[in-house]
């Protein structure tokens, strides 16, 4: 048994809106391993990117205790990575720069994190672009670098709120394999990779990233069913095709739409 | 080649237009009969443009200083303005209206005050061409240190960057583009606030020249200052969009 890194409480958040209180989040409780990929699916509005900022400090739960790698969160951690729906590269700022910026907000010395910054860009793909313009990049490229820049700190855990949603289907799924050859599902054991938690709509991309996937119902969100995908890893594109792939993709959607076996519509 | 081709078929039309006016204009002076104090011909305001009877060089000198010093008056205290609003929610609340009073102001009707206060000089235009230019570069560079996503600012919170921090490396360079646009518009303002700073009180300027035209019936001399009046604001209008292209290269249109 690994040891847990996440822990969330009976989490719940309930904001006002002008038309009154709205109950986003209920009774969320979950436990995530350290060097566990997790991904969150649900439907849109169910308060799936609401809770990973919760996570991350940047909005404070209104019930229930989050705790991160023992400590209770009350404000924004850091030894996180983040990476949005959107890039959100800095235009002005060539794309190594855009990556060294995370040392340059938490007051690290930039310069003594260029190598490892260079590494990360060679790694993802983006050897020779450091010193392009965003503007210059497409928008995988640039999804790319916004991983690099969310992973220069080195930091344990990775959040990342639908980070290819932005993307058309064929670069999508390109950056699903890319993302796992990068989190060294292939030379890396599991306590040593990063802890990642994945919003995603897709089914199948949460399938195909995740050791599990845990399925949110509407709002106000809960954790309608916790499923372990038990696909051999290095995960490959064939497994898309088989059965237990498909099996569980049918499972996550049933989860979801809230159907039992065999119902139809 | 294809550049100067390019180039010329931009600006050949521009050109030949202004061509086609400028003989319209003369014939119209040379065959119509209008009198020259109505209407001048283009060839007597080229002779006004380097006839010695003003001594253009010293006119020329006032309004250029007034201009410019017009023109980094409103920029300075705009952008001061500006990163207040942006800075903290209570400065905002506070000057926001009383802006926007100073703002519906006409602010040509309070050249005769400053006339009453601070008398005859370069200071008093100087200072009408800032109040006339300001206002826009306010606005823009608190609407360009807001433009921030929200995920980006996240990003900040996550390293507990400090405040300042995200306005120097996030906050202003992302308004530069935004305070750039808006020294354009500050860029013409100045011209207008000078010459009408001259024209209610001053004893040099190209504004006091085109007034002392009016005893005078110098029509062709009028003709020839607004000329000048025009080259100052093209040239610093040039100046700033030469500016953009250096500070914010990445604000324009892919090229």
């Amino acid at each position: 048994m690994t040891r847990t890194l996440i822990d969330l409480d009976r989490v719940g958040m309930t904001y006002q809106a002008a038309s009154g209180p709205v109950e986003a989040l209920a009774g969320i409780s979950l436990d995530v391993g350290a060097g566990e990929f997790v991904s969150l699916v649900g439907p849109s509005g169910c308060g799936k990117s609401t809770l990973l900022r919760i996570i991350a400090g940047l909005r404070p739960a209104t019930q229930g205790t989050v705790t991160v790698a023992g400590r209770k969160v009350d404000r924004p951690i850091d030894d996180i990575g983040m990476v949005f729906q959107q890039p959100i590269l800095l235009k002005w700022r060539s794309i190594l720069d855009n990556v060294l910026l995370p040392a340059e907000l938490a007051g690290k010395d930039a310069g003594r994190l260029k190598s490892r910054a260079h590494t990360l860009l060679d790694m993802a793909g983006l050897a020779g672009f450091g010193d392009r313009l965003p503007r210059e990049l497409s928008g995988g490229m640039q999804q790319r670098a916004s991983l690099c820049r969310a992973l220069l700190l080195d930091p344990p855990l990775l959040l990342m709120d639908e980070p290819f949603g932005a993307l058309d289907a064929m670069t999508r799924d390109d950056m699903a394999l890319e993302l796992l050859r990068i989190w060294g599902e292939r030379d890396l054991g599991q306590e040593a990779r990063k802890t990642v938690l994945f919003v995603t709509h897709s089914i199948a991309e949460a399938v195909f990233l995740s050791d599990r996937v845990v399925v949110m119902s509407p709002r106000p969100g809960r954790v309608a069913a916790d499923l372990r995908i038990d696909l051999p890893r290095p995960r490959t594109v064939e497994m898309r095709a088989s059965e237990a792939f498909g099996r569980l993709s049918l499972d996550i959607f049933r989860s979801l739409t809230g159907r039992s076996a065999g119902t139809t519509t | 080649m294809t550049k100067l081709n390019a180039l010329s078929r931009q600006y050949a039309p521009t050109i030949v237009l202004f061509l086609v006016l400028l003989a319209a204009w003369q014939a119209a002076a040379s065959f119509s009969g209008i009198r020259e104090y109505l209407l001048p011909s283009p060839i007597s305001v080229w002779n006004a443009l380097w006839a010695g009877e003003i001594s253009w060089s010293q006119h020329l000198w006032v309004t250029t200083w007034e201009i410019i010093g017009a023109f980094l008056m409103a920029a300075g205290v705009g952008v001061a303005l500006g990163v207040a609003i942006a800075w903290s929610p209570l400065l905002a609340n506070a000057l926001v209206p009383f802006l926007v009073f100073v703002n519906t102001l006409p602010k040509v009707a309070v050249a005769p005050l400053f006339l009453i206060w601070m008398g005859y000089g370069i200071f008093p235009n100087m200072l009408m061409g800032a109040l006339i230019g300001f206002f826009p570069v306010v606005i823009n560079t608190a609407v360009g240190l807001s433009q921030v996503e929200a995920d980006m600012l996240d990003l900040g919170r996550v390293f507990n960057a400090p405040k300042w921090k995200i306005f120097v490396k996030i906050r202003i360079p992302n308004a530069l583009p935004y305070i750039l646009s808006a020294l354009k518009i500050t860029a013409t303002a100045a011209v207008v606030g000078a010459i009408v700073g001259e024209f209610v009180a001053s004893q040099r300027g190209l504004g006091y020249v085109i007034v002392t035209t009016q005893s005078s019936m110098n029509t062709s001399v009028a003709f020839a200052a607004l000329i000048w009046i025009s080259i100052v604001g093209l040239v610093l209008y040039g100046a700033v969009v030469l500016l953009a292209h250096l500070w914010a290269p990445w604000a324009e249109g892919v090229d």
